[in-house]
């Protein structure tokens, strides 16, 4: 018994910090429907900023615990300021883009925040120095409990009434849960936007801030801290329901306890377990525990997709050419060139068929990287157990992964807009925990190995010509798709469900179909790739790698059929030549992402497309 | 001569304690287009989505040539022969407007799940026949997402015709257009129901489109018929003088 009250307790500490990343999320989200990947980001700056204000204070005065709390509050506004300044230079300038742009803006503002904190704190991981007090222990039930862990429960709570009073009691808190609701017709009662965002920001940074320093003492401050914490906090919100206060801190009482049960229970299977529970919730309240569905707030302002035309002939003799270039390269290129030469088709077919679903189908994934993994997963593990030869792994890679985008499709198709990006990422988690902690069957962090091709592919020409066949093929399959009636009717579905069902089109089943072909196309990449490198590992799945699939399509232009296959190629020689030559690759990479949003908002392949148009006069749309 | 195209018998929808639509009973025959009327919160709308099969019904029921559509999709209903349009139209706005009726006849031609033949290629000579019908041809081309709105019901008036309906259910089909394009709307579809021997059934706020347009009225008001017949008919008829003219009955 003294056990099970031990981690229930623990579990409701973790809660509390959980609860001041998650209420700020939600917070921001609910008022400004911008869904703030750098959040995790100013939870490590809080910590780092704690860190760096207690040390100096305490040099200053000694190592008092009023000197700590003064340090929290130090760090907190800093980080709220710091929100507030990135709510008036960036985002200001795009809430009315499309909600994916937001979020990749945001994740640029995470790379930027990486680099400057391993800048100005270093690589290692910083340790707050732990004077008695915080070193104290109470006994309960017969067991010792941290006191600081016990302080901790209580800030939960007590930030919870806080809020409260600000929402209930105050002109700020009562304009903040209009906004929530209405926003619009909170802008047409006159009041100034720009002001209540700002604020909203600076709010929800700030416990972000908190959360990371409140923190500090037992966990130490540690650059991976930022994504590490994002996909709970998501998890959190969205279980609790996107712009609830009440629903996150019921999420996170939720979410901490499973967490503190699971790692005594299944300690395989934690990372998994949180994800499970969320998707249970939402399968049973598609908008969380005290969510209500989104008001269609963007929808008056949605921008009309284009129409889509048959590519200029022109285009392609260019891909022609390229892909005859390539396929030659053998011949005058050296063995490094080949191997980018695979990968580049390999990144070419992975963001054609997130595309597939993106663009035509208007389905948001974040988590595409999972059908990826799962496709090198699958050749490695036929591999492995079945001793598969690579003929044959490579029919089981898509397949494994078709299988999946089944049954998370037959899930994911019925929501829409955030909450379906926030279920692809949790899916995604769930396929990279089992990869990650399931070390018997998967090899955990140390991959599987040894995944070589057949002989007949094992020289770096054929196997390039291999690459180039599977991958380019299929991506000309996915755009003949496009533009054949299925496309259309996927299209259609986007377009107007309406009328789709009015119509006879079943929107559903369509949009089921186009996940399972992504599906499919994404482990075909996957198998492709593990058999290139030799190796699979369960960063193929990481949350990192569903953004790369995501920026090579918008890099391209989600609303041309062309836009996936020139943004893989885009960002990943962006990737190898550019980045790699900068020691601070993350910053550089940022603020493209950052600047790509605030310029080309329709991406490479859409700003040329609308200059062709514009040039011959065609009408867009 | 066969029994009518659409007839509802006794449907019965509440909304908590509205008695949105009561005891509705109508029939609609092949080439007559039957206007449903009535004041706002009449239940015309409600009504109407009984019969498309946007809402279920709390009791009675519909039949499609005599076929009971209970329980159908909207997407069912129309495999059935039930052509629609919207009182705000909804079309395709990122295709042209030939596309749109491709889309359409793709659809009732059960080709959704091929992937190889371009969709542009696929009954294109059809799609153009349905837009001279409507009088689209000229504009075949361009998207329907720049299009004016008169011409987009007209393109909506195509798609409804693609499955080749019995039935045309449009709903207020000259909400939001200017009187001489209402009239010319109203023109093209009692053409089309004369020349194809539709059923058609519209509601409509238009008190000159419906005498002018209609075969046959019938008139709601708080959930139940009060009055039913033909332009002169109706507007002679006390109920609804009272319902439209009178104090509203308080």
């Amino acid at each position: 018994m003294d056990f099970i009250l031990i981690q229930f307790l623990t579990g409701l500490s973790n809660a509390s910090a959980l609860f001041l990343i998650a209420s700020g999320l939600t917070v921001i989200f609910g008022v400004t429907r911008i869904v703030n990947f750098a959040h995790g980001s100013f939870y490590m700056l809080g910590a780092y900023l704690t860190w760096t204000i207690t040390r100096a204070l305490w040099d200053w005065g000694g190592r008092e615990p009023l000197l700590f709390v003064l340090a929290i509050l130090f760090a907190a506004l800093a980080v709220g300021a710091l929100g507030a300044l990135i709510e008036i230079v960036l985002l200001r300038r795009i809430y009315r883009a499309p909600e994916l742009f937001q979020l990749l803006a945001t994740f640029g503002v995470v790379l930027i925040i990486q680099d400057i904190a391993l800048a100005v704190w270093g690589p290692e991981d910083l340790p707050l120095p732990r004077p008695p007090w915080l070193r104290r222990f109470v006994e309960i039930a017969g067991s010792r409990f941290p006191q600081y862990d016990l302080i901790l429960i209580l800030v939960g709570p007590a930030v919870l009434a806080a809020l409260w009073f600000l929402f209930q009691r105050t002109r700020f808190g009562i304009l903040v849960r209009a906004a929530t609701q209405d926003r619009e017709m909170v802008a047409a009662l006159g009041v100034d936007q720009r002001i209540l965002f700002t604020g909203v920001f600076f709010l929800g940074s700030a416990l972000a801030g908190l959360g990371g320093a409140i923190v500090l003492p037992s966990q130490s401050a540690f650059l991976q801290m930022d994504l590490a914490i994002i996909a709970e906090a998501f998890v959190v919100v969205v279980v609790g329901g996107l712009g609830s206060v009440p629903g996150a801190f019921l999420a996170s009482l939720l979410i901490a306890e499973v967490q503190a049960f699971g790692i005594v229970l299944v300690p395989k299977a934690t990372l998994v377990l949180v994800f499970l529970v969320m998707a249970g919730v939402l399968i049973v309240r598609p908008y969380g525990l005290l969510g209500r569905p989104q008001a269609h707030a963007r929808a008056a302002t949605g921008t009309v997709e284009p129409v889509i035309r048959p590519a200029p002939a022109i285009l392609g003799w260019a891909g022609a050419v390229a892909l005859a270039l390539a396929a030659a390269a053998p011949f005058f290129a050296g063995p490094y060139a080949v191997t980018v030469l695979v990968e580049l088709a390999v990144f070419v077919l992975f963001a054609a068929s997130l595309h597939l679903m993106m663009g035509p189908g208007g389905i948001v994934s974040f988590g595409h990287a999972a059908y990826f993994g799962l496709g090198a997963y699958g050749a490695a593990l036929g591999l492995r157990f079945l001793a598969v030869p690579m003929e044959a792994g490579l029919v089981l890679a898509p397949l494994l992964a078709g299988l999946f985008g089944l049954v998370f499709g037959w899930f994911a198709v019925r929501l829409s807009g955030v909450y379906l990006a926030m279920l692809t990422l949790a899916f995604a988690q769930i396929v990279w925990a089992a990869a990650f902690q399931w070390v018997e069957f998967t090899g955990g962090d140390n991959g599987i190995l040894g995944v070589w091709p057949s002989d007949w592919a094992r020289g770096k020409a054929a196997y390039l010509w291999l690459a180039i066949v599977l991958c380019i093929g299929a991506t000309l399959l996915l755009r003949r798709m496009i533009h054949a009636p299925f496309g259309y009717a996927l299209r259609a579905a986007r377009d107007s469900e309406l009328r789709a069902e009015a119509i006879g089109l079943d929107a559903v089943r369509i949009r089921l179909g186009a996940f399972v072909i992504a599906a499919l196309g994404a482990g075909l990449a996957g198998g492709v790739y593990a058999y290139g490198k030799g190796s699979v590992f369960p960063t193929y799945i990481s949350i990192p790698k569903s953004i790369d699939a995501l920026l090579m399509v918008l890099l391209g232009g989600v609303q041309t059929v062309s836009g996936p296959i020139v943004g893989a190629l885009a960002y990943h020689t962006l990737f190898l030549t550019v980045l790699q030559a900068f020691a601070w690759w993350r910053l550089v990479l940022g603020l493209a992402i950052v600047l790509l949003v605030l310029a080309f908002p329709q991406g490479i392949a859409g700003f040329v497309r609308q200059r062709y148009e514009r040039a011959r006069g065609i009408e867009g749309a | 001569m066969s029994g009518p195209v659409l007839e509802a018998r006794g449907l019965h929808k509440r909304f908590g304690g509205v008695h949105a639509v009561n005891d509705v009973s109508l029939a609609v025959h092949a080439g007559e287009m039957l206007a449903l009327i009535g004041p706002n919160g009449a239940g015309k709308s409600t009504c109407f989505n009984l019969l498309n099969g946007q809402l279920g019904a709390d009791a009675g029921e519909v039949r499609l040539e005599g076929r009971p559509l209970a329980g159908l999709k909207p997407r069912a209903i129309w495999r059935l022969g039930v052509g629609r349009t919207f009182q705000i139209t909804a079309t395709f706005a990122s295709m042209t407007v030939r596309e749109n009726v491709q889309v359409a006849l793709i659809s009732h031609h059960r080709r959704v799940w091929s992937f190889w033949r371009p969709a542009r290629r696929h009954f294109g000579n059809e799609a153009d026949a349905l837009l001279a019908q409507v009088g689209m041809a000229d504009q075949a081309e361009r998207p329907c997402g720049v299009l004016a709105y008169g011409d987009l019901k007209r393109v909506e008036l195509a798609m409804a015709l693609a499955n080749d309906p019995k039935l045309l259910l449009m709903d207020e089909p000259t909400a939001g257009m200017a009187p001489s394009e209402r009239i010319a709307l109203m023109e093209l579809t009692r053409s089309l129901v004369r020349e194809r021997r539709l059923a058609c059934l519209f509601t409509e706020h238009d008190m000159d489109v419906v005498f002018g347009h209609a075969d046959r009225i019938i008139v709601m008001n708080r959930g139940s018929l009060i009055a039913e017949g033909d332009a002169a008919a109706v507007r002679a008829n006390p109920a609804v003088r009272e319902v439209y003219l009178g104090s509203g009955g308080h």
